[in-house]
């Protein structure tokens, strides 16, 4: 296992007005070349984890380490070496795929001519170029959501964070968005991944850790999770024997 | 740079392929400098223009009632009316008929004005006369100590009628009525004296008169019309109106997560905003230049007073610079603050209005109460309509606009500024 790329030390997260701590004195490591998937009912404190991870909001106590630095020390280098993709389709619905891509990588300082052949090559492998200069309000979801992890996969990001990356699209995206995945961590994209579909987080995840009201309840591959809890056969099967059948509804 | 020209080349192309915000931002601020133009201006003339009915009660029938219709009848901006369908109006008719709005004003002229004004003056005379004479006669002096009651003119308005109106039609028909006056004392003298030659030079031409002048700052003859004041104020509206589109602009791209992929990006705060305030101020810019050759060309075509911009359209695109970017940086200041298109289109429209209000766009400032002429300070609308009037009205030079520039980029600063420190510490929540 290589050098954790992510340090997570005693964090917590509780939003002002709030009687409970979204996160609740987390400690995580996440290593390099990982496919590390996130995993937890509706509240559990996933996206909370997610959004400090990517800068988007602070901590209320706790360190969390984006390779050798933190947010608050540097946090323009940290972003240079993630990449997002958030689960909203963050697109700009009246600009064409091609101008979405090429804004979102001028975002990351990359010039034109570098930008231009990347746009087409991952509009190519996605199967997208021919609708390269079609406007987004006329994609279907999951062209989509293919442009949406191109946008956050154009600088090559070290570190790339999905939200649900493969929610409410067809069989077809969903299995380009996960073969493009797997060609991005073998490249040596670190991926961390949250999800609902446990299998597709089983197939593709080299680890997993399950959060529930805030803290990790359980963090290994997700073999040594299924092996170790009595009559799994899945993933599945083990966040309902960790989590519970209680309904997660919250306001 | 590379980050900030790529974030204008996509609110660019956001702009562009909006069909309805063009309109809106375009179209919409023509429409209301046309409309409020054109509305002013025809308020103007038919103060102005001789265009006000005006029911005239004659219960005198004599010499004076019949020099003072002559007298309204050359008053520009008022036509005379004594008889509808060739009767004669009654004082009581008159009051339905202005009561009712069908006309504005009503002059009455009381039964004997001419008799009664006659023996008055005669009486005087006679008076003055006798004392100059020494023949002082007891019997005439108590006939002139025999008072006569007063005469009224009544003047009817329409409760509609505003104030200055009023006070116009009060001026002029005062100023007639002691005109008539002092013509009928003339002619009492001449006749009582007799028709001498040295009578007959005198000069009854009004000695005092007036001379109207519009001093301007460098010295020029000029003469403000209704154009020049109108496209300033509104111009200055349209302008400060798209806080409400770049407003929305940063609300809509929060809502729908373009900004939060932003923010996970190396790009600061200041280029997000500077990308759309730049395309904004470009937008404003446009604008005034719309209106500005609209107020040249278009203008005159509507039978309106043509807009003069020679000699100071540099100064004037000063000015409508520094209240794009005031305008710019309220609308950056108020997308950061809120986060729902429910909260910033009311606030912004409202806001708008009440600046425009305090800022003069509405009613001059000078006759605002002292506390409002006080509060107007506050509001960019009123540095940029003294911007304005300082170019189109005053003929100012550079350093005359300094003060209004100053403010509106101060202010531009002020909230970029606080809108920068708020949205860092709303990333702390």
């Amino acid at each position: 296992m290589g050098a954790p790329i992510i340090q997570i030390n005693n964090l917590s997260k509780q939003y002002q007005g709030a009687d409970f701590k979204s996160l609740d004195n987390v400690d995580l490591s996440i290593h390099k070349g990982e496919v590390f998937g996130l995993l937890g009912p509706n509240g559990a404190g996933k996206t909370t984890l997610i959004s400090i991870l990517c800068g988007l909001i602070k901590p209320t106590s706790g360190e969390v380490h984006i390779g050798d630095k933190t947010f608050h020390q540097d946090h323009k280098s940290i972003k240079k070496i993630i990449g997002v993709v958030p689960q909203e389709y963050a697109l700009y619905p009246r600009l064409t795929a091609k101008e979405n891509l090429l804004y979102f990588g001028s975002m990351f300082g990359l010039p034109k001519s570098e930008l231009r052949p990347l746009v087409s090559l991952h509009l190519d492998q996605l199967g997208l170029l021919p609708f390269a200069d079609k406007k987004i309000k006329t994609f279907s979801g999951g062209m989509k959501r293919r442009v949406n992890l191109i946008a956050g996969i154009l600088h090559k990001p070290e570190l790339l964070f999905l939200d649900e990356p493969t929610v409410g699209v067809d069989v077809q995206s969903k299995q380009a968005i996960t073969e493009k995945l797997k060609q991005l961590n073998k490249d040596g994209t670190t991926i961390i991944y949250t999800s609902h579909h446990l299998r597709e987080a089983q197939e593709l995840c080299t680890r997993v850790g399950i959060i529930d009201s805030g803290r990790i309840i359980a963090k290994d591959t997700p073999t040594s999770l299924i092996s170790s809890t009595e009559n799994a056969r899945n993933l599945e099967d083990v966040f309902i024997e960790l989590t519970g059948k209680e309904l997660r509804d919250y306001a | 740079m590379h980050k900030f020209l790529a974030s204008i080349k996509k609110e660019s192309l956001q702009l562009l392929r909006d069909p309805g915000g063009l309109i809106i931002l375009f179209l919409m601020p023509v429409i209301l400098v046309v409309t409020i133009t054109l509305i002013q201006d025809s308020t103007f003339k038919s103060v102005s223009g001789n265009t006000i009915d005006i029911l005239l009660v004659d219960n005198d029938k004599g010499r004076l009632s019949a020099e003072i219709q002559k007298n309204f009848n050359e008053i520009s901006f008022l036509n005379p009316v004594s008889k509808i369908k060739d009767v004669r109006i009654t004082e009581k008719e008159a009051s339905r008929l202005v009561a009712s709005g069908k006309y504005q004003l009503a002059v009455v002229i009381p039964e004997g004005l001419t008799s009664d004004l006659d023996t008055q003056i005669e009486k005087n005379i006679n008076k003055i006369l006798e004392e100059f004479e020494g023949t002082e006669d007891t019997a005439k002096v108590e006939a002139v100590q025999e008072k006569l009651s007063h005469k009224v003119v009544k003047l009817y308005f329409d409760p509609i009628t505003q104030e200055t109106f009023r006070s116009s039609v009060i001026f002029s028909v005062d100023k007639l009525i002691a005109s008539i006056e002092t013509k009928s004392i003339y002619q009492a003298f001449e006749k009582e004296l007799g028709e001498s030659e040295s009578l007959q030079s005198f000069n009854r031409d009004q000695f005092v008169k007036y001379e109207q002048i519009n001093p301007s700052l460098s010295g020029e003859d000029n003469l403000p019309n209704s154009v020049q004041h109108n496209i300033p104020a509104w111009t200055l509206f349209a302008i400060f109106f798209m806080i409400i589109p770049l407003s929305l602009n940063l609300v809509h791209e929060k809502g729908q997560g373009t900004f939060m992929r932003l923010q996970t990006t190396p790009v600061n705060y200041l280029t997000i905003i500077g990308g759309k305030g730049f395309v904004f101020l470009f937008v404003s810019l446009v604008q005034f230049t719309l209106i500005l050759l609209i107020g040249v060309y278009l203008f005159p075509k509507l039978g309106l007073p043509n807009l003069e911009i020679s000699g100071y359209i540099g100064l004037l695109y000063l000015v409508a610079l520094s209240a794009g970017l005031a305008a710019v940086g309220l609308g950056v200041l108020l997308g950061t603050l809120f986060n729902t298109h429910e909260q910033t289109a009311p606030f912004c429209a409202v806001l708008i209005i009440i600046l425009a209000a305090i800022g003069g766009v509405w009613v001059p400032v000078f006759v605002m109460p002292k506390t409002m002429q006080i509060v107007a300070k506050i509001s960019p609308l009123n540095w940029g309509l003294e911007g304005f009037y300082d170019c189109f009205l005053r003929k100012g030079s550079f350093i005359d606009i300094l003060p209004e520039i100053g403010l509106l980029i101060g202010f531009f600063i002020s909230t970029i500024v606080i809108a920068i420190i708020y949205y860092e510490k709303k990333k702390a929540v």
